[in-house]
């Protein structure tokens, strides 16, 4: 079970939590002259990658707010949770499975 | 007896029994990968096998070979609860669904090898007058697409199902059974298919993962393993929950996402429960294997995973479903738990067909539910791999219907839990 820590109310268990799918999803511009394959990547196509994966969850049974979880598909490791307006937490910092950065020695 | 060792009888039981059991010979060869090859299928599960095994028989293609980075059958085929049915709502899933079924009642005889293909009935419950409207929707869609359906009333069900909680919570109010579903034996499906398709020169090659493609002009040309390179013109991709990684080797991306799907044995049984039993509501599918074991299957665990464990809270809610349903196996044990990373399309329905790359075809998207579609599954993408065409069964299960918007929305048509 995931231990998810909501920057609002603290740790909290999984069952509290709802995954939103992909985060940093930008709807696609001009407007007027959004393509249909352009249309069809931005409603259905997703990374889904195996490792690091940049997502959204919702604290649907307590502050009801969202916000973005940087958490590994393999492990299910949460290495960030940052807030919905955020920019990418940096990749290099975090480190991905199997890749254990070194510890201060 | 090399020549009983290849045909699988009674006779060649009785003659085996007699020496003593020592003439079989494997079932199938742990091929070496060659230089070349005319078709590449990628994934040994039940898919891949099945596509290659009617590539072989029905398309005449001899030089296929089947990679596959584990073991035959260790993803995915063995990872199921092996439930085959074809309940489904829009005629284009219940054709291709009824079609792998039917291919599913002749199977053992095709391959010449016991499949264990058990015909016991599919029952799927309503516990609120909702779920009865569905039910009744669903049977007259299923009789009006060709498959067969019948609506129960909750006497009826409890006459078929007697081990029923007599006071549930959630009360049962109506059941739709399809007589013609069932369950297979899974790894017999896969070992079947493999042995048939080695028979007709299909190389199966065991550790070999695929690392890249190589690609020119948008055309696939060879496919980079563990093992070397292979040279190929046609490549088609059956790997499930791992579709997503193929395609982006491949340089694009699919609208698949993977979860992890749990199921669960109890400990053996006496026979209790002869048919496969299916509560939406309760968000619990149950049915009884020949060892006597319960097979419990449950719902996703909701984030994208690539974990092949599977999460405590969702083994609960089936634990407490099962419970509810039959309040004496609340004692009986779980012996196995394991989870399968299945790949989840926006509508529910699969991918067969091309991709942006030529010589490049996927099977993918099954979901939850992709061990019934395997004779389907396998001999429609052969044929589309075959004639570079898509089978007119699987033509509607096109990458280009995210376009287009003509999706096959069976998560809300059949309200299936994936």
């Amino acid at each position: 079970m995931l231990k998810i820590d909501c920057p609002w109310c603290g740790p909290r268990a999984e069952v509290e939590f709802c995954c939103g799918g992909e985060s940093h999803i930008q709807r696609p511009e001009p407007f007027d002259k959004v393509t249909d394959a352009e249309w069809a990547s931005y409603l259905f196509y997703r990374q889904n990658p195996k490792g690091l994966h940049f997502e959204r969850w919702v604290h649907k049974h307590g502050c009801r707010q969202w916000f973005n979880v940087a958490r590994d598909t393999v492990t299910h490791e949460i290495k960030s949770v940052y807030l919905m307006a955020d920019p990418k937490p940096d990749v290099q910092k975090l480190t991905p499975t199997g890749k254990q950065k070194e510890t201060n020695k | 007896m090399v020549k009983f060792s290849k045909k699988y009888s009674a006779l060649s039981l009785a003659v085996e029994a007699l020496r003593g059991h020592v003439g079989w010979k494997p079932a199938w060869r742990n091929a070496e990968p060659k230089r070349q090859y005319d078709m590449v299928l990628i994934g040994g599960g039940g898919h891949g096998l099945a596509t290659a095994y009617y590539l072989a028989k029905v398309h005449g293609y001899k030089n296929i070979a089947v990679l596959e980075k584990g073991w035959i059958g260790g993803g995915n085929s063995g990872r199921n609860t092996t439930i085959v049915r074809s309940n489904y709502f829009f005629p284009e899933s219940t054709a291709f669904y009824d079609f792998s079924l039917k291919l599913y009642e002749g199977l053992s005889r095709e391959l010449n090898y016991n499949v264990m293909f058990s015909q016991r009935g599919m029952m799927m419950l309503a516990h609120d007058r909702h779920g009865v409207e569905m039910l009744r929707r669903s049977a007259n869609a299923m009789l009006l697409n060709g498959a067969d359906a019948e609506f129960l009333s909750p006497h009826e069900v409890r006459a078929r199902v007697p081990g029923l909680n007599p006071s549930p919570r959630f009360p049962i109010m109506a059941g739709l059974n399809q007589p013609r579903g069932g369950s297979a034996r899974h790894d017999a499906v896969v070992w079947g298919y493999a042995r048939a398709a080695d028979a007709l020169g299909v190389d199966i090659i065991q550790g070999c993962e695929v690392t890249g493609f190589g690609i020119e002009n948008g055309q696939v040309n060879a496919v980079e393993t563990s093992r070397g390179r292979i040279e190929t013109g046609k490549v088609g991709v059956a790997v499930a929950g791992h579709s997503s990684m193929i395609a982006q080797m491949a340089g694009f991306n699919l609208p698949i996402i993977s979860y992890a799907l749990q199921a669960y044995v109890s400990e053996p049984l006496k026979p209790c429960l002869d048919t496969v039993l299916l509560s939406p509501a309760t968000g619990v599918y149950v049915s009884q294997s020949d060892k006597g074991g319960l097979v419990i299957g449950s719902s996703l665990d909701l984030y994208p995973s690539y974990a092949q464990r599977g999460n405590l809270p969702t083994m609960e809610a089936s634990a407490a479903g099962i419970v509810e349903l039959f309040p004496q196996f609340s004692r009986v044990k779980f012996l196995r738990q394991w989870a399968g990373i299945v790949d989840v399309m926006h509508d529910s329905t699969p991918v067969v067909g091309k991709t942006p790359v030529k010589g490049l075809y996927f099977n993918c998207g099954w979901g939850t539910g992709g061990f019934k579609a395997i004779p389907g599954g396998g001999y429609c993408f052969a044929h589309t791999m075959a004639n570079d065409e898509p089978h007119p069964l699987v033509a509607p299960f096109s990458l280009k219907r995210f376009e287009t918007g003509r999706l096959i929305d069976e998560a809300a048509g059949a309200g299936i839990a994936h």
